[in-house]
């Protein structure tokens, strides 16, 4: 079953003064449980076409259906506690609050959505140690490596369970080494978990360890290949 | 969490947070002690001239104070004990007063006899201090005590008759020789120019109104005793009889003076919160842009922007609250500290006040109401400001926000 759908997706930019048009028409259907890489030139809309999809931003023409849901038309705060339910975001970078801990970072989501301390608590440790920090739940994001903030992002776009996860360029930040690492705890809890996760990149490496691979290019999809 | 949201951002820019802080701490400080300094100068200069004649309360029959005619004296006896039996009243003070010609010789002049008890006046008035010439008056005495300047104007001198014609209590006649018994000198000219006094007795003969009085002045332990004697008179006293008036009532010009100077300082207040405004606005719009990307976060992860809006709405009341309590705290001690060590005025305006029978002593006055004014302020102000930052994260757009 398709968690996300999109029909026709374009997006204009500007549309009164020089507009730009970054989507032109965008068909995707993304299962339960894909690991999806959009790959695509800068500029391509990857980005564009990710905000989207997560309700950050509302397309020009088309829809996007989430869980069967038009996110398109709902309105402003029916939206953000659609993310808060429904979807997992993980950014370029400084993904954190900076005055929490990692723990509480990663529970902060599930506090918004009033669960229990208890629940909270164990699962923010236990996908803490899922990504190698079990060492630093007491620790700022100031005190962390940009590579570990990242893992604590992931950790907590999964916290609440969400019906999908997207990360822009997640390793874009990083080194070689972290992102071979965030990709190995990204595809491990993929798996684990079955949450699904729709990430952009331009990283070869990246790309190399996704099992669906999209690109875009000049705002339409020209390839959509799965392995 | 929200407040420990709030909280905790307060402290991430901790040198900016103390210079804030630190510019209302400065702004209360200065605000409540030039308050508690100037409604010290007041409540001291008010004390001064109040218990100079009139007393903080005065009790007349019903429409005395408008008319001031002698034909509203009313009897004594059942009067003076229920007043004075009232918790907070430490002497009754009875009078008859009208105005009277006084002569000697082919001069005269306008006067105010007053009919007092010589002891229970001494008690708030201090009357016999001022004497500067003979002997203050006894009850009994068929004899005056004239101020200096009624005194220089007949061309008497200490034994010298004085002669007083008036009309008494309901259009009797009233007319009186009285050797002049001391000379007093007040600073007030208007006082110096016109006062006689005679004690009570022979005043009701004189006025032809045995056993009335015109008015009852009260001697209170202070200030803060004004308002519940004035209220148990009212509730005690028939009111259809007796009118209770307190000094502000009594001396209406005095309550004006006092606004025209204190009209002064809200300019004052109100130009130091304008520049701390700037300040704390400033705190205010670095932080919002410097966390503008934090915000999009915020939002895109799902927290409403009405709770994000509050929690940055907490920091920057809290940062006024650190800023107003550490004043308040800060300004405590020192106030307490001129309230018991007065400042005393040197030169030329000591010299006026000591003319006036007054000490040239200025102590603050400590009173709770001085400091939670600021604290006011300064909420209200924070609450305003703190409405900029509000506005910005309703219109935050996450995409944008991020964009950078
Ligand atoms: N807010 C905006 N206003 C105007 N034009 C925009 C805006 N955001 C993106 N664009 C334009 O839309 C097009 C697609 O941008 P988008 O950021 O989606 O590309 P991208 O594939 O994510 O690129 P990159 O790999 O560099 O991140 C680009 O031409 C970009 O200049
Ligand atoms: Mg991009």
């Amino acid at each position: 079953m398709a968690v996300i759908t999109t029909k026709g997706v374009e997006k204009v930019y500007n549309p009164d003064k020089i507009p730009v048009k970054a989507l032109k028409g965008v068909d995707l259907e993304i299962e339960a449980g894909e690991f999806t890489a959009i790959v695509g030139p800068s500029g391509s809309g990857k980005t564009t076409l990710l905000n989207i999809i997560g309700g950050l931003d509302r397309p020009t023409a088309g829809y996007v259906e989430v869980g069967g849901e038009d996110i398109s038309q709902m309105s402003d705060n029916v939206l953000i506690d659609f993310r808060k339910q429904h979807i997992g975001f993980v950014f370029q970078a400084y993904n954190l609050i900076p005055v929490l801990t990692a723990r509480e970072n990663v529970e902060f989501v599930m506090l918004l959505q009033n669960r229990s301390k208890t629940e909270r608590h164990a699962r923010a440790d236990e996908l803490l140690k899922a990504v190698g920090l079990e060492d630093k739940v007491h620790k700022r994001p100031a005190e962390l490596s940009g590579g570990q903030q990242q893992r604590v992002a992931v950790a907590r776009a999964l916290a609440p369970k969400p019906t999908f996860i997207l990360a822009d360029e997640p390793t874009a930040n990083l080194d070689s080494e972290s992102t071979a690492n965030l990709l190995d705890i990204m595809a491990r809890l993929n798996q684990e978990e079955g949450v699904t996760f729709v990430f952009s990149t331009h990283d070869q490496r990246v790309i190399d360890r996704a099992r669906r691979v999209v690109t875009l290019v000049d705002g339409r999809v020209d390839e959509d290949l799965r392995r | 969490m929200l407040f420990k949201m709030a909280w905790r951002n307060i402290w991430r820019n901790r040198r900016r947070t103390f210079i804030t802080a630190a510019s209302i701490l400065f702004a209360v400080l200065f605000a409540s002690f030039m308050d508690s300094l100037q409604r010290g100068a007041w409540d001291n200069m008010i004390n001064n001239v109040v218990n100079y004649y009139f007393g903080y309360v005065q009790v007349h029959q019903d429409g005395y104070w408008e008319e001031q005619s002698i034909d509203k004296a009313f009897p004594l006896a059942d009067s003076l004990e229920q007043v004075g039996a009232v918790e907070g009243v430490e002497a009754v003070l009875p009078r008859l007063e009208s105005f009277a010609l006084a002569a000697a010789g082919e001069t005269t002049s306008g006067v105010l006899v007053a009919g007092i008890l010589p002891d229970v006046e001494n008690r708030m008035t201090d009357l016999e201090n001022r004497l500067v010439e003979g002997e203050y008056l006894t009850e009994g005495d068929e004899a005056v005590l004239v101020a200096s300047g009624v005194a220089e104007k007949l061309g008497l001198a200490l034994g010298d008759t004085l002669v007083l014609i008036s009309q008494g209590y309901r259009g009797v006649n009233a007319a009186g020789k009285y050797p002049i018994r001391g000379i007093a000198k007040f600073g007030s000219p208007d006082l110096n120019k016109q006062m006689v006094y005679l004690p009570l007795q022979a005043a009701q003969y004189f006025y032809g109104a045995p056993g009335l009085a015109t008015s009852l002045a009260l001697k209170l332990g202070g200030q803060e005793d004004i308002k519940p004697v004035v209220a148990a008179l009212r509730t005690q006293l028939d009111t259809s009889a007796y009118e209770v008036m307190d000094w502000e009532e009594l001396l209406p010009d005095l309550v004006q003076a006092r606004e025209l100077d204190t009209a002064g300082n809200v300019i004052v207040y109100f130009i130091l919160y304008m520049i701390i405004a700037f300040g704390i606005f400033g705190t205010i719009l670095m932080m919002s842009k410097e966390r503008e990307y934090e915000f999009g976060v915020l939002i895109s992860i799902g927290l409403q922007r009405w709770q994000l809006a509050l929690s940055v709405w907490i920091e920057v009341i809290l940062l006024g609250v650190l800023g107003a309590v550490s004043g308040i705290l800060l300004s405590m001690p020192i106030v307490c500290y001129f309230k018991v060590n007065p400042i005393r005025f040197g030169g030329e305006m000591a010299s006026s006040l000591e003319k006036f029978g007054f000490e040239p002593i200025f102590p603050a006055t400590f009173d709770l109401q001085i400091f939670l004014t600021q604290a006011l302020y300064v909420f209200i102000l924070t609450a305003v400001l703190a409405l900029y930052p509000i506005f910005k994260i309703r219109k935050l757009q996450p995409v944008q926000a991020m964009r950078g």
